[in-house]
Parts: structure tokens; sequence; C-alpha cells
């Protein structure tokens, strides 16, 4: 089916995100297709986290509004909100395990909590889902004993707990080796394909841009907007704008070269 | 969003007689919210007809996520178990590549427990035995450690962050005094009032102000400033270094180059050492004044009779004792609650555990001093 031809899962629509008196997003509008992987990229301190928190509901925008699967989260009510929940799956960038439960109950802890499953089957989907990330046999082990690497996994193994239809990513590849990050990629592009979720990742790591995106969406927080939408390799290869040719060239800012320049 | 109860079990139909080949034709949605119907209902049909051979057939299926491929594969587990003959019919490749995606393996995979194994009473009394003996090693070495760091203070005055002394004398001292001196006018009454109900009967009505001053001032207002100081800043002291040590940051202060005792543990004493002895004054003075209220309301004693009597039961050495226990009480509080936040690794439940432990921990070792104090002071006056 053409892209063109599907409704929006997300709908971001003139989103402003204010702290204080800092102005971190401005008018954003950005729509998320069903079962596209979106890559919102941008530098440190552009908002990227900022707006995936209110696609997640964490944040209530200043103005505009956040629709996901059709639903306001602001003004959701009860119902609509629990529902919701069950739609969404969200790996932090910490991985955010419950450093007090095993692994099983970290990921069988939505399970119970939404569904009215018997044990033996919770334990059942459990053991699948951390098949799904290759922990088999993990189920007891605590979040503390496990790799940098594996508990992003298991973390990703508990956003996917319930079959969400949309799974946010926020820096799923940072501090991990090149090599325990490209098999976390692999695995987001399998469970994409495979199952149809549609896949927005707040990320930085250009060779993670180029191996998953298949949009993209660049930040800046001078503009505090976005300033580049795109195929990651047309926005790479084609860009005339000084500031996406500089994240994909990784390029230092010009003010500091200047600096250097006349130092 | 739930259909009815007719129209939802026509989701699974079969076909075939009892005891032959059936044919399980499941349609809608197969998904975690409905995954315990299907499953009851496919085990109640299949009870009910008892097949030799069992086809699922897939045509209608609407909608299928990963747990809707593990209800498949469940169902061909059961069926090889009872040595049913299994085979899918009209399977689509979008449900193959999600029953693909499951590792059948991990389904079965024998768990790398590590729960805590229940092994004989010897070998948990041994264990018990020897966290215990490492828990003293580590208190020991802290002493050490803690004393080294005063000593160097004292040689060295500069070496302590004195703007970390005043913030905790504040926070330990000065932000407990509307608790401290609402409980020990609270003991005063209540010490007061008692003995009264005795000391009446024999007219000895002027002992309660004895009584009052000599049980607050040497045990009484010592022992709750420093239950007090252990429940609020002893607790405070070790989940802030716990969440320090979680958060990494005690690791940083190591590659700095600063010693994590002396700067986030010398502090804390200090501030707890100048802080508890004037927090023990100030908890006499209100615990004096709770006995002071009965005495003059409940006993016909006046204002000038019972401070006069209180002062002649009262020397200056017992001031002296409480005063000295109050400062050890202090070193002992910041003490034991610094070392349970230094000794946190894991996460948010160590730090609870570390906070817990330095409130248990520091009054067990009040009143085990105490009662130290209590024969000392017996044998060098009494």
């Amino acid at each position: 089916m053409a892209a063109a031809d599907r409704e929006p899962i997300i709908i971001v629509e003139n989103l402003t995100a204010r702290f204080g008196d800092d102005t971190i997003l401005e008018g954003i509008n950005l729509t998320v297709l069903p079962g596209e992987i979106l890559v919102i990229i941008g530098e440190s301190g552009c908002g990227k986290t900022v707006l995936l928190k209110h696609m997640i509901g964490l944040f209530t925008p200043c103005e505009g509004r956040v629709l996901v699967k059709g639903i306001n989260l602001a003004g959701a009510s009860d119902a609509e909100r629990r529902r919701l929940r069950m739609e969404i799956g969200v790996l932090f960038q910490s991985g955010a395990l419950f450093g007090s439960m095993t692994l099983a109950e970290n990921i069988g802890l939505p399970i119970s909590e939404y569904t009215s499953l018997p044990p033996e089957m919770i334990d059942l989907v459990v053991k699948m889902k951390l098949g799904l990330v290759n922990l088999a046999g993990h189920e007891h082990h605590m979040p503390a004993e496990l790799s940098g690497g594996m508990k992003k996994r298991a973390a990703l193994a508990r956003a996917m707990a319930l079959d969400p239809s949309i799974l946010f990513f926020d820096e799923p590849s940072s501090g991990l080796d090149p090599v325990t990050a490209a098999g976390l990629d692999l695995l987001i592009k399998e469970i994409n394909r495979i199952l149809g979720t549609t896949m927005v990742i707040v990320t930085h790591e250009l060779a993670s841009i180029m191996n998953i995106a298949q949009r993209v969406v660049m930040l800046d927080k001078h503009v505090r907007g976005i300033i580049a939408e795109g195929d990651p390799r047309e926005l790479k290869e084609c860009s005339r704008d000084p500031r996406v040719i500089a994240f994909f060239n990784r390029q230092p800012p010009q003010t500091r070269t200047g600096d250097i320049h006349h130092g | 969003m739930t259909a009815p109860a007719e129209r939802k079990s026509d989701l699974i139909r079969t076909r075939g007689e009892r005891g032959e080949t059936v044919k399980l034709l499941l349609s809608g949605r197969i998904a975690l919210s409905s995954l315990g119907f299907y499953r009851e209902e496919i085990r109640r049909r299949l009870e009910d007809l008892k097949p030799k051979e069992l086809i699922v057939d897939l045509t209608n299926i609407e909608y299928l996520d990963s747990s809707g491929a593990l209800l498949l594969l469940e169902l061909e587990r059961r069926a090889k178990d009872q040595a049913i003959v299994f085979s899918f019919d009209n399977m689509p490749d979008e449900v193959r590549h999600i029953m693909d995606l499951i590792n059948p393996e991990a389904l079965v995979a024998t768990a790398a427990k590590t729960e805590r194994k229940h092994g004989y009473v010897l070998e948990e009394i041994g264990e018990a035995s020897e966290a215990l003996y490492k828990d003293l090693i580590g208190v020991l070495t802290f002493v050490g450690e803690i004393l080294d760091a005063l000593f160097q203070a004292v040689r060295n005055p500069r070496l302590v962050r004195w703007e970390d002394v005043l913030f905790y004398v504040k926070r330990a001292g000065v932000d407990g005094l509307p608790i401290l001196s609402l409980l020990s006018l609270l003991m005063g009454l209540i010490i007061a009032f008692m003995s009264s109900l005795q000391l009446k009967q024999f007219g000895a009505n002027i002992y309660v102000a004895s009584l009052v001053g000599i049980a607050i001032i040497r045990e009484l207002g010592p022992m709750m400033t420093a239950i007090i100081v252990a429940g609020r800043s002893g607790s405070a002291f070790a989940a802030e270094i716990g969440t320090m040590k979680v958060n990494e940051e005690v690791d940083a202060l190591v590659t700095m180059g600063f010693e994590p005792t002396q700067f986030l543990a010398v502090p804390k004493v200090l501030a707890a050492m100048i802080v508890v002895p004037i927090l023990t004054l100030y908890s006499d003075f209100f615990g004096i004044a709770g006995g002071l209220l009965v005495g003059i309301t409940g006993l016909d004693l006046t204002i000038h009779t019972y401070i006069q009597q209180t002062a002649k039961s009262v020397t200056l050495f017992d001031f002296g004792t409480s005063l000295f226990k109050s400062v050890v009480f202090a070193a002992l509080i910041a003490g034991i609650s610094c070392q349970r936040g230094l000794q946190v690794r894991g996460g948010a439940e160590a730090v609870g555990a570390a906070t817990t432990s330095a409130v248990v921990s520091s009054i067990f070792l009040i009143i085990v001093a105490d009662s130290a104090f209590a024969i000392i002071f017996y044998y060098v006056q009494w």
C-alpha cells in the first residue's frame, strides 16, 4: 500500500513546548504513517526527546496538540488513555528496567496489568518476548546482572510486551558498542518488517540513522522546529542546507571552526 | 468492545467427527487481549472432540501478532504431546513470518535462576555469619578511614568542606527543632504524669521534678535526640550517598582524585557532632518544661519550687555526661549512615535497603553505646 494512501497514526499539530521562559519547540507539524520507521535527528539540545515525550504523553503541549491513533492524549479520558497505553511501547534511553524485579517480572508487569491471562500463559509470553530479543533463559536475572546491550534488549522486550502498534525509542544505541548497536538496529528492522510495528526513533547515531530510517525529520535548536525531512540518503547526498550537511558529515559548528582559524 | 458470547464463539469453528480428523477454523483477531479467550475455547473444543488428527485452518485470520503466533505454536506443541497428528492449513505468509520470529527453544529454555537457593539451616547460618563478619570488617575499615580523615581535618582544617558542614548543621539541626521540641515536651509530660500517680500516694510530689530532671538529662534527652537524628538525618545521609553511588557520582569523585570519605562523610559527621549536643540541650530543656507543666497544673507545685528541686537533683556531671554521650551518638549515627550509603551496589532497591539499614544500625549502636556508658559512668561517679 502506498504511504500516501494511509491515514497517519500520529499527528503532531502546531506543537509548542515551553519550560519556563525557554521555548524548546515552536509550531511543529508532523505526521507518522502506520508501519513506517521515522527517525528524529538533530544536535544535542534541539528538543528531540521533548518531542518524543509529547508523543507518548509524558509532556502536555503548551500549544497545539498530539493525536496518537486519533486520540489527543492531553484531553483523553482514563479509558482512552488506558487503551492507548496498550498500543504504545517505549524504550527509554537508560532502559528504565525496574531494578528490584527480575526480567520476567519486568516484562510480565504490563501483561498482568492489562490482561487477565493465567500466570503460566504470562510466563510463556514472557519467554517468547525474551526469545525475540535473544535473551532466552535470562528471565530470572536481575537488571543489575546484565550488560548494557542486554539491558537495552530486555527493555525492548518489555516495551513489546503488549504487542503495541507503535514503538518509541529514545537513543536506542547510546552507550552500546557498534556490533551490539548494529544488532539492535537489525532487531528493530525485523520487528518493523514482520510485525508491521510503527517505529519512532530519536537518535543522533549516524550509522543507525542510515541503517534503519525510512524517513528522517531533523530538528534545529535555533529554529526550534523542523529544518529538513525526507529519505536519509537523499538528505545526506542532495541537501544544500549547511546544517544538514554539517550533521551528516559530522562537521563541528562554524563558529568554533572560525575561532580556531582566528586563534 | 466485547462481542456477544454467541458471536465471539463463532470465531472458532470445528468440522469433523469426535475421535477422527478435526478441522479447526480460526478467524478474527488473535492478539494478547484475546489470547485467553482463544486458548480456553480451543482447549474446551478439543477436550470434547478428542481428535486423532487436527488441522488448523488460518484462512480467515484478520490479525495476528506475536502472542497469536505463540498460541498457534503452543497448540502445535500440546497436540504433539498428546500424539495428535497436527498440521496448519492455508497459513498466510505474514503469519508464517511471525511464527518464524519466535524461537521455540526460548519457550522451553531452562532459566538460569539466580534466586536465593534454600540450603540447609547450617549453611544459612554459615552464610549469615559470613555476611555479619564482612559487615563488621566493612564497619571497622570505615571507622579507620573516618578517624584518619577526621585526624587530617584537625591537622589541616582547610581540607574540610565547611560550606557543606554548615548546610548539614542546618538540615540536621535547625530543621529538626520543631519535631524534637514537641516530642521532648511530650516525653517530659508523660514521665511526670506517670510518676506523679505513684509518688502522690506517698506525698512525694516534689520528687517528680527530680525524677523528670535526672531521667531526661541523663538518659532520655540524649537518647531521644539521637533516635530522631537517626530517623531524620541518618536516613537522608545514607540515601544521598547511596544515590550518588548508583549514579556513579562517587566513582567520578574517585577519578577526580577526591577521597569519598573525606569529601562526603566528614562534613556530615562533623555537622552531626556539632549539632546533636546542641539539640540534646534543647531536648533537655523541653523535657523539663513538660514535667514542669504537669507539676504546676496537676501537683500544686510552684515554678520556683519545681526548678529549685530539679537544680538540686541534677549535677554538672550529669550535663557533662549527657553532652559527651550525644557527641558519641552523633558520630555513630553519621558514620554508620555514610558507611551504609557507600556500601550501596545496584539500583534503587539497594538505596532503600541502605537507608533502612542506616536507621536500624544507628539505633542499635545508640542503645549498645548507651548501655556501655551506663556501666562506665556508674564506676566513674554516681
